[in-house]
């Protein structure tokens, strides 16, 4: 499961040579020729991916850093500004506030998906539980529902003068409550939605790793008397440790990049208190066409993730080890 | 939430009368539906609204179900809001993503997976590195890209970027590498190419990755919204997920024709999910990877 993450170690060595041979001029042509086929096959099959790479990644990420020391808007010249970006950045009030609600944002939602998604998927996996066919269809719903649809779903159940949350409310004798004019509240309703839009993949992944638990550990573990919760804890949670771990960094590395659901349940109001940062972003880039100052932001959010990754995968190494 | 572990049926003898094992199964079995409640019930009181006429939609006592249910909300959204046409564009980017992506993915997954160099390793820390780095991050960046390369305003900007895909190359490489070596050995000794052993013998064994990165595939470009929002400006080649974003940014937003024109957008997904259920819900995507 982790594998993934690390380069192929296990990958067979094609050109398996057995002990020294005396090399004759024939076999040697021949020998060079196959060293060469192996190197064109492989490059011909990696060529589509490795030529998007290099155009729609390692060049954007190129010219970003370089616009990120200009003060470029899309079109004419592009000053070179040095790190006055990063400066402004440092100072920008609107900047920071988006950081920090994507952060509160992150920390909230990755959690709470966790807890559903792996309470989900032990539900459905387990024998004691009835009608598990509807369940699943039910609880994979969302995955197939678009964030920006999952927002008006959201937005539907939350009008704060029509939605349904606030009638029953109300009719219960309670008063409105403002789910869109607060910040908070209206924070809170984006990242119940954010949980239930991404728990239904973090579950297809929890499912796949509690079916491949060896059986035979429960069945020793029945012997010894142990109950339900001390097996979940000892035996379960351990073993599907490297598919929680791919979900946790997969959550936070998608948490840190919302914008669909938001767009759609809110447009990160009231105002631009929920502005989260790839909202910030598209906003400084495309809507003020500051392309060299939104570089500047956007680089700021790649170093938080890469920063993110690879805590998260050194912190798994030395698990591992 | 109710922690039951999953335990081997049916290894031991049953006890039907076992003491707790029956409240268990209560418990489990009520925890679960609740949370069917909790996960459906928005799902259901969005369905059901878009059959309620658009008077009807906020008149106090709301009600669940609709008292005159009508289709007007998805006519209404079918001829005013130019859903056909969007669809239409929906489905040429999703269709051709995906096509291109399974070829480009199987590909590169089996040379990641079957051969072996120092340049090999680097490339799969690239394509890892893509989901690590997400399109979000270079926004700008890569839309002056798609601009100078020309393809503002064109289905194609949608569709290029994202046909290459840590998660599809992954799933490749991951069957491949418990395709046995011999199989390629011996494809090697009857003189077999390589190009033509890919294309002839590998590829038709991975037909079930195949059918699942086909789903996963046509559901990411099908909800995707913020690149199809940046690169496109046209109404006309306007994604279904754009088009309802703009009827959800009006000043006044027009709820009937939103909620049928939403659900309108969900069918496709839905659809194919029913019908290619197991090979989602069975598919064990243990390179784990999301778009």
């Amino acid at each position: 499961m982790v594998d993934s993450i690390h380069p192929p170690a296990e990958a067979p060595s094609i050109d398996v040579r057995r002990g020294p041979e005396p090399v004759r001029p024939r076999q040697r042509r021949w020998r060079l020729r196959r060293r060469n086929r192996y190197i064109a096959a492989p490059l011909v099959l990696i060529s589509i991916n490795l030529l998007l790479f290099v155009t729609f990644f390692v060049w954007p990420a190129v010219t970003g850093l370089v616009y990120s020391f200009t003060s470029y808007t899309g079109v004419g010249p592009a000053p070179y500004v040095g790190l006055d970006n990063y400066q402004r950045l440092l100072e920008d009030e609107a900047f920071y506030a988006a950081l920090i609600r994507t952060l509160i944002f992150t920390a909230a939602v990755v959690p709470l998906t966790i807890l559903l998604s792996l309470g989900t998927a032990v539900l459905l996996v387990t024998p004691y539980t009835k009608g598990k066919s509807l369940a699943r269809v039910v609880f994979f719903l969302p995955w197939l529902i678009s964030p920006i649809i999952a927002g008006v779903i959201w937005r539907w159940m939350f009008g704060e003068n029509f939605g349904l949350v606030n009638y029953l409310i109300v009719s219960l004798g309670g008063e409105e409550v403002p789910w869109q004019s607060n910040a908070n509240l209206s924070l809170f309703v984006v990242i119940i939605a954010a949980a239930w839009v991404n728990t239904a993949f973090n579950m297809l992944l929890f499912v796949a790793a509690l079916k491949n638990v060896p059986t035979v550990y429960y069945e020793a573990a029945s012997l010894d008397g142990a109950g339900s919760w001390a097996k979940f804890r000892n035996i379960t949670l351990p073993a599907i440790a490297p598919t929680t771990f791919i979900v946790v960094l997969l959550s936070v590395l998608h948490s840190m990049k919302e914008y669909a659901l938001i767009r759609a349940l809110n447009e990160g109001g009231p105002g631009t208190a929920n502005n989260l940062l790839v909202q910030y972003i598209y906003k400084t880039g495309f809507e003020r066409a500051q392309i060299g100052y939104a570089s500047a932001a956007s680089f700021v959010l790649m170093l938080i993730l890469m920063i993110v990754a690879v805590v998260q995968l050194s912190m798994n190494r030395r698990k591992e080890s | 939430m109710a922690v039951t572990t999953p335990r081997p049926p049916a290894l031991r003898p049953k006890r039907p009368s076992a003491p707790g094992e029956l409240s268990k199964k209560v418990w489990a079995t009520a925890v679960m539906w609740l949370l069917v409640v909790v996960y459906g019930f928005p799902v259901l009181w969005f369905l059901l609204s878009s059959f309620k006429p658009a008077g009807d939609l906020f008149s106090y006592p709301l009600t669940l179900f609709p008292k005159n249910p009508t289709i007007k909300g998805f006519t209404q959204a079918w001829t005013s809001f130019d859903v056909a046409q969007y669809f239409l564009n929906t489905l040429i980017v999703a269709v051709s993503a995906t096509v291109l992506t399974i070829v480009a993915s199987a590909a590169c997954g089996y040379a990641l997976a079957k051969y072996n160099s120092w340049w090999l390793r680097a490339f799969t820390i690239c394509v890892l590195a893509t989901t690590m780095l997400p399109a979000e991050v270079i926004l700008s960046p890569l839309f002056l890209v798609v601009r100078d390369l020309g393809l503002y305003n064109n289905l194609a900007a949608v569709v290029v970027p994202a046909v290459i895909t840590a998660t599809g190359t992954f799933m490749f490489r991951q069957f491949f590498l418990t395709v046995p070596n011999d199989l390629l050995e011996a494809a090697r000794i009857d003189g077999s190419g390589e190009l033509s052993t890919f294309v002839r013998i590998m590829l038709p064994l991975s037909r079930p990755i195949m059918l699942t990165l086909a789903i996963f595939s046509f559901q990411w470009r099908w909800n995707d919204y913020i690149w199809p929002l940046i690169v496109l400006n046209d109404p006309n080649k306007f994604t279904l997920q754009i088009g309802v974003a703009t009827i959800v940014g009006a000043e006044n937003v027009n709820w009937s024709v939103l909620l049928g024109a939403s659900v309108l957008s969900m069918i496709p997904l839905v659809a194919i999910y029913l019908i290619f259920q197991r090979y989602v819900m069975n598919a064990d995507i243990n390179a784990g990877l999301k778009d």
